[in-house]
Order: structure tokens, then sequence, then C-alpha cells
């Protein structure tokens, strides 16, 4: 497979920064993989694994929390607000990140934002059974 | 005239200050390095940022409907200045030069019948302005006891001002830092927060009319301008953070030099008296040795 240029970023610090086979990005209207000359997108986030494949190396996977993917021609760059390596990721994170959004469901005025809220503690109930069973 | 047991006590005191002066600048070119790094390591989620930001503020600017965080409010009346500066004192004209330059902006607006609040970020700032703007002084943080600027303590003030700004308590925001340029320049700027200022340059790539937004444009760049708000905090709080440690390197430096030079002097005025007394002394003796 024909290699692209990568990165991840936080406001911290470069996480990953190299060429790579395939990305798959957690959008927040669902996953999308990205390979080489991917049409030009730009996605934000959700709390969840992006995984990160390039030759001749371990599968990486990352949990993501909220952020931006931008696709140019250039390459794919990840602006993650949060980005913890899966193998790092403990219950307790995930137990604070459904804290977090059930206090947001709490506060949530509107319908709009009890279904957002909803839906992101949907996800990582999904995302911990997926990862702890 | 001072005995010779005082020169020696004053000697003995500037040598520890200049011990302690010594390791102060030692401590605050280790802390200068460490600054540095992360100031560059956030360089890049900064670059980009602004990047994407620049692309998404060509395609709404002029419409009707763009955020407020990025056309502004349409109104210009009550100013918010985000006066950021360290913690602690001992590090030259660091500080008075972010407060003097929050300060001449603050009687310039209030000169054309303005109104100005300041939050201030960092005590010594707070203990500036307080005197001066205690009316106009609406909140203050500090983060004593933070070892390691986090984007999570910028992200509180961001947080802050964004609602602040969604309550209508102020239309402009302008934020104070200081611009790490080396060791020995540290460059006090004032920089417009809200409404967002857009590099312009960056926006004439024009590959970018084929970008696809998921879900839309406008709502990545609601949810991409306040973050970039807490963003431009932190890499201010980062660059504060590096000039802070450069500006006490150089004046810890400085008063090193000055002690040394302190010293050198006493020492010789402590040598001078005691060849006097030597001399007085012998000259009694022979005197006395004479007259006999």
């Amino acid at each position: 497979m024909a290699a692209f240029a990568f990165e991840l970023v936080s406001p911290e610090r470069i996480l990953f920064s190299g060429d790579v086979d395939q990305v798959v990005v957690p959008g927040t209207e669902g996953d999308f993989a990205v390979l080489k000359d991917h049409a030009p997108l730009m996605s934000s986030l959700r709390a969840a694994v992006l995984t990160i494949d390039a030759a001749g190396k371990p599968t990486q996977r990352m949990f993501i929390r909220g952020g931006f993917a931008d696709v140019s021609p250039n390459g794919l760059t990840v602006l993650a607000e949060q980005a913890i390596p899966v193998e790092e990721v403990t219950p307790d994170t995930l137990h604070a990140e459904a804290e977090i959004a059930q206090a947001e469901f709490d506060k949530a005025t509107t319908d709009e934002g009890r279904r957002a809220a909803t839906e992101r503690l949907a996800q990582i109930m999904e995302l911990r059974t997926g990862l702890f069973g | 005239m001072a005995s010779l047991k005082d020169l020696r006590n004053r000697i003995a005191s500037v040598k520890a200050t200049q011990k302690i002066t010594k390791a102060m600048q030692m401590v605050a070119a280790a802390k200068l390095r460490r600054a540095q790094t992360a100031a560059e390591a956030a360089r890049p989620y900064a670059d980009r940022m602004n990047k994407v930001l620049a692309n998404l503020a060509a395609g709404v600017k002029g419409n009707p409907g763009a955020p407020a965080l990025l056309a502004g409010n349409g109104k210009d009346q009550t100013h918010l200045l985000v006066v950021c500066t360290a913690e602690r004192g001992l590090c030259g004209a660091f500080n008075s030069s972010i407060a003097r330059l929050a300060r001449d902006k603050a009687q310039a607006l209030m000169a054309e019948g303005k109104t100005v609040k300041i939050v201030c970020v960092g005590k010594k700032g707070y203990d500036l302005l307080r005197r001066q703007f205690s009316k106009q002084i609406v909140e203050f943080i500090e983060f004593r006891s933070v070892r390691a600027i986090g984007f999570e303590q910028a992200d509180q003030v961001g947080q802050l001002v964004l609602k602040m700004f969604a309550d209508g308590e102020y239309d402009v925001c302008t934020l104070f830092f200081s611009r790490f340029r080396s060791v020995i320049a540290q460059i006090p700027t004032a920089l417009q927060l809200i409404p967002a200022q857009v590099e312009e340059s960056a926006s004439k790539d024009t590959s970018l009319a084929s970008y696809d937004y998921e879900p839309s444009d406008t709502a990545i760049l609601e949810t991409l301008l306040p973050r970039n708000v807490s963003m431009q905090i932190f890499s201010a709080l980062l660059e504060n953070a590096a000039s802070e440690q450069g500006a006490r390197m150089s004046a810890m430096d400085s008063a090193t030099r000055n002690a040394g030079e302190m010293i050198k002097k006493q020492t010789m005025l402590y040598n001078r008296t005691r060849q006097a007394m030597i001399t007085k002394e012998l000259i009694e003796i022979i005197s006395g040795a004479e007259a006999l």
C-alpha cells in the first residue's frame, strides 16, 4: 500500500509523525479510514479509538478525546485534545469520561443537547465493552 | 570608619547573596530549557489550528451568520484585558513591562470613554495593577500551586473568557503576555483574542475550495473557535513561562556580577584598612623605641 504523511498532535506535543498506510479516524458522524490521496476533508472527532497502520510495524491504537482531523493533499493531520495509547487506557479513564458525559446530560437544557450527551455516553460504554469486556 | 570586623561581615553577607543569585540563575537556566521545549512542542498544534482556522474563516467571512467569536458582536464599547504575568518576582523588568503595556492600553481606552475590565492571570500582574485599577479587575487567577503549565490551566482561563463573552460582559478581548525572543529579549505583546484575528496570508491557499466538511463547516468553526481561544492562551502562557525564566536568568546573572564587583571593592577596602592598621601599629612601636 502507498504511504502518506500522518501527524497526530495534542496541545502539549506531537504524538506521532511519519508515513503510514492507513489511519482509521473516529469522526463525529462515524469512523472513516484515510488512505493515500483521500479527498480533502475536515471532520470533528468524538472520544474513541484511532487506529494507525504502517507497513512493517504493528498496528497502533490511540484513545482520542475531541479534536479535528484535517485531510489535505499533503496528508492527514489530527488535532486531538487528548490522546493516550490504548494500552495505557484504564477503566478509570473511561469512567471519568462517562462522568463528564453524564454531567453534560444533566446540564443540557435542550433535547438536542440531551441527545448528544446520550450518544456520547453510549459511545463510551461501547468502547468500554470493546476494550475491557 | 567601619572597623575590620564590620567589613568582614559585609563581605561575608555579599558573598552569601552572590551564592543565592548564582543558584537562582542556574535554576532559571534549567527551567528555561524545559519551558522552551514545552513552548516548542506546543507550536505545531497552534500552527495547524491557525491554518485550519484561516481556511474556514476565509469561507464564512462577511457572511451575516458568521460566529460572533470570529466577526465580533458588532460593538466596541467594553474591552476585556487578560493580563498574563508570572507568579514570582526577581525576574528583572518582566512583570512590570507586561503590566505597563496593559496599563497604557487601559488608560488609552478609558480616555476614549470605553469601559475596561481586567482579568489578571498570575499574582505579580495583579499586585502591580491592583492599586490603579481595583475597580476594573473582575477576576484574578493564579497558578502558584501548578508546577508546569498544562493545557488544562489554559482551558480554565479560556472557559472563563468565553463564558464572559457569551454573557455579553465585554465586546473585545485582548491578551497581554511576553513573547520569548531570546534569553535577553522578551517582547511584551498585546494580542486580540476576540474577535479572532486570522492571518490573511494563510488563507490564500486556493486548493482548499474543494474541502468536505463533516458535520458542516459552520459546526466545525463553532467548535474550533472556542478551542482556539484556549489554545492562544495556552501558547501565551508557555511563551510567558519561557520569557519569565529567561528574564530571571539574565537578571540573576547581572546580580551575580554586581555582587562580584562589590566583593572586589569591599575586599580592597578591607585589605587597605588592615594594612593601614599594621602600619599605624609599626609606627607606634618604632616611635616608642626611638623615644627611649
